[in-house]
């Protein structure tokens, strides 16, 4: 029940937003501070999603050499911003945990 | 869920959230801020697509995400006149819903079965990399991601992950401080 009243309620959140913008009318202009301020709404987010994977161990910061998942993940980072392949990263970043793991 | 949301990132925070017994409306308040980012995309979008007709733009809505609409915007940005930009959209955005629906069905029939070895859910933060790596173009870019991740990670204490919504606010801040001063 909670899974279902969870699953509506995120299906309703989420088509809202999609939604928001896109079905005003073209006359309406969005304030200034609001358009500037969504701009940095998708590094934000998509960053603070990932990060936790990279710098915590159980819970705790983790940040030594020991830490085979951000020596991948900064690695990922590299080959993200040089091919821009999404493929790519994460086939590279997955063989990088493997042999960092290996490695320390 | 998959075709109820259709939202991957939130999605897997829900799953996080639903196994620690959070209440319902922390999870919907999660996707909502998650799936912030898809207020800009429709925003921006809009340019593009704004003209046409509400029984159009509410089945666009609901395919809105990350990939396609990367590649739809950098599509019309080189070609602003073109006139086919509707069955551009629909192409790229329906194929993106199409694959994601069957890996999903493919995963939860075998995703079971494959080795945990193989250490695949570090997928999943790959994943993110690839799409938002690309984003920090320019300064303000890389400060809202820097203060997102500092944030996200020292309030990693804060129960359910309220530590996200936090660090979505301190790098829309970080990103609005670093433009005003450059100007």
């Amino acid at each position: 029940m909670t899974l279902w009243l969870a699953i509506i309620g995120m299906g309703m959140v989420t088509f809202a937003l999609r939604a928001s913008l896109l079905v005003l009318p073209e006359r309406v202009r969005l304030p200034e501070l609001l358009r500037r301020s969504l701009r940095y709404v998708p590094a934000a987010v998509l960053t603070a999603i990932y990060a936790p994977e990279l710098f915590l161990q159980q819970g705790t910061l983790h940040l030594s050499p020991h830490n085979e998942k951000l020596l991948a993940g900064l690695l990922a980072c590299v080959v993200a911003w040089r091919f821009r392949l999404t493929f790519v990263t994460i086939a590279a970043g997955l063989a990088a945990l493997h042999v960092f793991a290996r490695l320390v | 869920m998959s075709v109820i949301v259709f939202a991957g990132a939130s999605m897997l925070a829900a799953m996080q959230l639903l196994a620690a017994d959070a209440p319902v409306a922390l999870i919907v308040l999660t996707a909502l801020f998650i799936n912030l980012r898809f207020m800009m995309y429709s925003a921006s979008l809009r340019q593009h697509l704004g003209a046409l007709p509400l029984r159009w733009k509410l089945p666009l809505a609901y395919m809105l995400a990350d990939n396609p609409y990367a590649l739809c915007i950098a599509r019309f940005a080189d070609h602003p006149a073109d006139t086919h930009k509707l069955e551009f959209y629909l192409g790229v955005s329906g194929t993106v819903w199409l694959v994601w629906q069957l890996a999903v069905l493919a995963g939860a029939l075998v995703g079971a079965g494959l080795p945990a070895s193989w250490r695949l859910e570090f997928a999943a933060p790959l994943a993110f990399i690839a799409i938002s790596v690309p984003l920090l173009r320019d300064r303000a870019m890389v400060a809202a991601a820097l203060a997102a991740a500092a944030t996200v990670v020292l309030l990693h204490g804060l129960p359910l992950r309220l530590g996200l919504v936090l660090a979505a606010v301190a790098g829309i801040a970080a990103g609005l401080l670093t433009e005003k001063r450059r100007a």
